[in-house]
């Protein structure tokens, strides 16, 4: 056993890279809850998002457009979960689990021929002299622009929601949809439209695995994340910054894990691999003990009578 | 006599199955306090919202100052100066009084003059209120301040308000008529709906009265008796309850100290409660909404369990019994909330009717459910308390609510109950079914049952308590006789106006 192999600045630098996936899906469902719909389909999401972006990558080239092929994807599969649960009226708990099991599916079918492949690398951030900063360098300033855009979202989320008029709005149709219609507020589309950004972040989610934390594509290669992200809302009693701990907060332990195990830690593999599971999911238990926060009409679905 | 500010003409609309407003035409002239009167059903509510651009009309047209208006959305109309406080309070739980009333605006300014603003008209109209207090922590009383004040602060050259008065204490309602009469003497025109009609002969200046969809006649309210509205209304005369002289007999029913903590967050605890109700007696239980009712029947009806000698039936002690087996000893309990609480929704009347009829009805045997039986049961019901229904393979939630609350209140009358615990038995019900379910509330007390009535409604509780218990934060009055009370003095018992001022006007 070698702890001294563990360098703490690649770890970290390496856990912001492994907590993004998860914090896009997680912060795309988190303004879907808020909105009071709750979909979990985000694993079937983030998985079409993984190929679509994958595949629009290799083929022009550009990671960038490989992102936002990734979004259309994930917003374009979560349309169908709007007119499951908006538009047909259908539970919400069944739509997502179907939509998961189809995104698992579709994916495979249009990643035959990816499999194998090598994705266009992501351009990182390099400013001259800072990036060669020792320590902050690698930390702060030589990660990739989605990594960045990833931390902006949240603090775009979380101020969105507390200070502007769209997000009082967005947080008023998930408290009461029945008192906001009353009020003249379009509640299926503002569902509509927080549907579509959950599936967007998800979709990007996804890219991330496929095209930086992995590059490559293989089946079913999201492996659960969905579903982690999904737990981290809930946990973080659905709060932004909450999100961001608790994303990173799993990444960290999923890299340190895989550290320990290299640096042959006398603790059974196993354990070791449950670990991030287990830790975040009691720190954010502890954290979300006080009264429960979450949106009130939160999966309930919403038919405007008379 | 000056031109209308409203002026409704041959408003029709058509649900399927049933005309909910058929040719209806009235005016609303400025500064006048218009009100609305009628049954359930009688398409009230359908009117307000064809007014307020919550619903479109088949045919008619309205005229708002003499120009054609037909608001598509709540937001048209309130451009165009109408404000609705509504009767299910639309309000956001979870958000505070600025946001909920911020939420109510086309424009709202910043948060900080908006609860500058708050304060400033709060204070005008004598309806104190603090801009950042969690809605959920707010009571009934205050609940209903900031939907008025979200409309004031709008301007409104018309304020539809539906049912304000039923969720208020009687000092209360005089500060909300202070302020009614206040807007309407600065211009503000008003439409009142409203089943208590001393309220809108005190109050209003006019009266349309409605019956199943139809315009069926106006009147001066001041100048009009509230039975003679109440016929209108209805459409036939009115047989008001009638008690008869009765023995109390042994205590059927005893709490002594009876302390529970609220199962719901914004729930009220109950402390120290002492009661005693004897066979034969109805003893009303009043209070503001919020101040333990539910928790007091849950603790009755054995949802909450207490120790055992908290709660004594005929000298048993049964306080750690679950609600089948105090069933089985004769005490049963109707809960307020129809939907979800006293019945479930979607299951059928039938269904509805095992549901608290199986222990005492016999309804099942060795396990397995007797459905010829329970059928029977419900048909029972049905019959017993006129329920207008197809049958009773009906859902639950298909009836209205005034039928079902027949229903539900027939269901445990009709089980021969020792002593019947009751919650608002007649919420949201018509004057006819609600002198009927009061009438069978007191013959089953002639036959020698204890009952307990839980409800806001002051008047019902004058009309068939005995005595008169108020519930204030939890704790329970002294119960007096009710004939020796008037109004003034159960306001005070409730609790006063809950620490508001009167309104300076």
């Amino acid at each position: 056993m070698d702890l001294s192999a563990i360098n703490p600045v690649l770890l970290i630098a390496s856990l912001m890279v492994a907590a993004t996936p998860i914090l896009l899906a997680a912060i795309g469902e988190l303004v879907v809850e808020k909105a009071g719909v709750l979909n979990l389909g985000v694993e079937g999401m983030m998985i079409v998002g993984a190929i679509c972006g994958f595949a629009i990558a290799v083929n022009t080239g550009s990671p960038l457009v490989g992102f936002v092929a990734a979004a259309i994807g994930g917003a374009v599969l979560s349309l169908l979960f709007v007119l499951l649960t908006q538009v047909a009226l259908a539970n919400q708990v069944a739509s997502g689990l179907a939509l998961t099991l189809f995104g698992l599916g579709l994916s495979a079918l249009m990643g035959q021929s990816y499999v194998g492949v090598k994705p266009p690398a992501f351009a990182k951030l390099d400013i001259p002299g800072i990036s060669d900063l020792p320590v902050v360098g690698p930390i702060l300033f030589s990660h990739d622009l989605v990594l960045y855009f990833g931390l902006a979202l949240v603090a775009a989320v979380w101020a969105v929601l507390k200070f502007t008029r769209a997000g009082l709005i967005l947080r008023a149709v998930g408290e009461s949809h029945d008192a906001a219609h009353a009020l003249g507020y379009k509640v299926v589309r503002i569902r509509t439209m927080a549907i579509l950004f959950g599936g967007a972040c998800a979709g990007m989610g996804g890219a991330y695995i496929s095209l930086v934390r992995v590059p490559q594509w293989t089946e079913g290669m999201t492996a659960g994340v969905g579903w982690i992200a999904l737990a981290l809302v809930v946990f973080a009693s659905w709060k932004p910054w909450r999100v961001l701990l608790g994303a990173y907060l799993f990444g960290g332990i999923t890299v340190l894990q895989l550290n320990l195990q290299a640096a042959g830690v006398a603790v059974p593999v196993e354990y070791l691999a449950m670990s991030p599971y287990v830790i975040t999911i009691l720190v954010l238990v502890i954290l979300s003990q006080q009264k429960s926060s979450a949106p009130a009409a939160l999966g309930r679905i919403f038919h405007a009578s008379q | 006599m000056t031109a209308p500010l409203l002026s409704l003409t041959g408003l029709t609309k058509a649900y399927p199955g049933v005309v909910a407003n058929d040719d209806v035409s009235f005016d609303i002239r400025p500064g006048e306090v218009h009100a609305l009167l009628g049954e359930n059903g009688a398409g009230k509510s359908t009117l307000v919202k064809m007014i307020y651009g919550l619903v479109k009309p088949d045919s008619g047209q309205m005229l708002l100052n003499g120009v054609a208006f037909a608001p598509t959305e709540p937001r048209a109309a309130r451009a165009d100066g109408i404000a609705m406080v509504f009767q299910h309070f639309s309000l956001f739980d979870a958000l505070n009084v600025a946001e909920n009333i911020a939420l109510g605006m086309e424009m709202p300014p910043p948060m900080r003059d908006l609860a500058r603003q708050i304060r400033s008209v709060s204070e005008t109209y004598g309806l104190p209120l603090d801009p950042y207090r969690t809605v959920g922590d707010l009571s009934a009383g205050e609940r209903q301040r900031v939907e008025i004040i979200r409309c004031l602060l709008q301007d409104p050259k018309l304020l539809i308000m539906d049912e304000p008065t039923s969720v208020l204490t009687p000092q209360e309602v005089q500060i909300l008529f202070e302020t009614l009469r206040k807007l309407k003497s600065e211009g503000t025109s008003i439409l009142y709906i409203s089943h208590k009609l001393e309220e809108i002969r005190a109050l209003c200046d006019q009266a349309t009265i409605l019956r199943l969809g139809k315009n069926v006649g106006a009147c001066v309210p001041s100048e009009t008796s509230a039975r003679d509205m109440a016929e209108m209304m209805v459409g036939t005369s009115l047989q008001t309850p009638e008690r008869s002289g009765r023995a109390f007999g042994e205590p059927a029913i005893e709490l002594s100290g009876l302390s529970a903590a609220s199962p719901s967050e914004f729930g009220t605890a109950l402390k120290n409660i002492h009661l005693s109700v004897r066979k034969g007696e109805v003893m009303g239980i009043g209070g503001v909404a919020g101040n333990g009712q539910d928790e007091l029947l849950a603790v009755l009806s054995g949802e909450i369990p207490e120790p055992s000698d908290a709660i004594k039936l005929m000298g048993q002690p049964i306080g750690r019994l679950g609600p089948n087996q105090r069933r089985a000893l004769g005490l049963l309990a109707a809960p307020e909330e129809r939907l979800g609480h006293a019945a479930a929704p979607d299951m059928s009347l039938t269904e509805n009717a095992l549901l608290t009829g199986a222990v005492r009805e016999g309804l099942t045997s060795g396990g397995f459910l007797r459905w010829s039986a329970a059928r029977g049961f419900a048909e029972n019901i049905i019959q017993a308390f006129d329920v207008r229904t197809p049958g009773p393979d009906n859902a639950a939630r298909a009836l209205s609510g005034g039928n079902l609350q027949k229903f539900v209140i027939g269901r445990e009358v009709l089980q021969r109950p020792e002593v019947l615990v009751v919650n608002q038995p007649t919420w949201g019900v018509d004057a006819a079914a609600a002198a009927a379910i009061r009438q069978a509330l007191l013959d089953l007390a002639a036959k020698g049952a204890a009952i307990i009535v839980i409800s806001q409604d002051l008047d019902e509780l004058m009309e068939i308590a005995d005595s008169f218990a108020a519930l204030n934060e939890g704790r329970l009055s002294a119960p007096r006789p009710t004939a020796e009370l008037s109004i003034d003095e159960i306001g005070l018992m409730m609790g006063g106006a809950h620490g508001m001022e009167v309104a300076h006007v």
